[in-house]
């Protein structure tokens, strides 16, 4: 009992001393047309150590939320989600069906091959935040699912 | 006491009739795989569907909308030729484009049968999608999609028609459509056939629009 205490003690420790990052792949932002207020962009992420999606910004959204889709009975219901957990070394995609960032309030329309910045903030273990800058392709609107493949969001550490 | 609701009170205030549309919700997808299932005529030539056969069926037997245009629209317009039904809105990440993306590609998959197929967006949002909006979206998708608008009421009854389900659900500053995202698929004499379910792929879709179309022409 007390060993794992001492166990759990250093391993929190542990995560606490190295910086948590988290690796961001795959990241699109479905395009839009003029008067069109809100999108998504999706993305997979991957954490060093177990970590928390708190909260997303973008210089083209006045509003940014973190949602999640649902399908229940044949009905598509999409609800805000206060943040995400993401566990150590395992993969967590954002796609469509699934979570998303929304982007909302879009001070303008957004073209296939542009890239739209995002910040992501995650929390740490220690709850301790960090922010990651991305930059997202712009998909066609019409183009399907399939972000392209050779431009990948970068990911900063 | 009418101000605004706030989003907590809203969700404590409508909660008994939120649980009441959840059934009515739960109970449209019973019906549809269930009761109200009206198998084809027993004359053994009745194709089969990927998608649910609920051809006979007492609901879903059109509509009277206006498309983006400003053109008024019913189902006797596109006799001839196959409609394709999908409710949704243009501020919808995920769904709806998902649909119309998979809509494009049946049209692709046709070739040039696709003349025979016309895809109809009704919106669930008409605050939001107005006319322009909805032409520029759905000619993003394809040339020929055509959506529908109209006011409230007029949505409401036509989605009433289709039992499909629709909420406004406030997110943050804005708010958000919960729908059915069911698709609904006449046939050249406009009678009500097929339902195709979201999940169900492209390749689904196009299987069930060739089997109407090669059903002799009226």
């Amino acid at each position: 009992m007390k060993k794992l205490f001492i166990t759990g003690l250093l391993a929190l420790t542990t995560a606490a001393w190295a910086q948590t990052t988290v690796k961001v792949e795959d990241a699109w932002v479905r395009g839009t047309v003029a008067t069109q207020k809100a999108t998504g962009a999706f993305m997979r992420l991957t954490p060093s150590a177990n970590a928390r999606l708190v909260e997303a910004k973008s210089p083209v959204a006045g509003v940014v939320e973190i949602h999640e889709m649902a399908m229940e009975n044949d009905v598509m219901r999409m609800r805000q989600v206060p943040g995400l957990d993401l566990a150590a070394g395992r993969t967590l995609e954002l796609k469509p069906g699934g979570y998303h960032v929304m982007l909302m309030d879009l001070k303008q329309p957004l073209k296939a091959g542009e890239q739209v910045p995002i910040t992501l903030v995650f929390e740490d273990a220690a709850q301790k935040r960090f922010t990651q800058e991305i930059k997202a392709p712009v998909t066609a609107l019409g183009g399907g699912n399939a972000p392209m493949p050779m431009n990948h969001g970068a990911h900063k550490h | 006491m009418h101000r605004t609701p706030s989003v907590s009170s809203l969700s404590s205030a409508v909660l008994p009739r939120r649980q009441a549309l959840g059934w009515l919700a739960a109970g449209t997808a019973l019906w549809l795989t269930g009761c109200e299932r009206v198998s084809t005529p027993a004359s053994g030539s009745a194709p089969a569907f990927r998608g649910i056969d609920i051809t006979g069926a007492s609901y879903a037997r059109g509509f009277s909308l206006t498309d983006f245009n400003g053109q008024r629209r019913s189902l006797t317009d596109f006799r001839g030729r196959l409609v394709m039904l999908y409710f949704g809105f243009v501020q919808c990440p995920d769904v709806c484009p998902t649909a119309l993306t998979r809509a494009a590609a049946v049209m692709e998959q046709l070739g040039p049968q696709a003349a025979d197929l016309q895809l109809i967006f009704v919106t669930v949002d008409p605050e939001r999608d107005t006319p322009e909006l909805l032409r520029d979206y759905m000619g993003s998708f394809h040339p020929s999609f055509l959506a529908l608008t109209g006011s409230a009421d007029e949505i409401r009854r036509a989605a009433d028609e289709f039992r499909v389900y629709y909420k406004r659900v406030p997110t943050g500053s804005s708010y958000t459509m919960d729908h059915t995202a069911l698709s609904y698929l006449f046939d050249r004499q406009g009678r009500i056939r097929v339902v195709l379910r979201h999940e169900q792929t492209a390749d689904d879709y196009t299987a069930d629009v060739r089997a109407l179309l090669a059903e002799s022409a009226a």
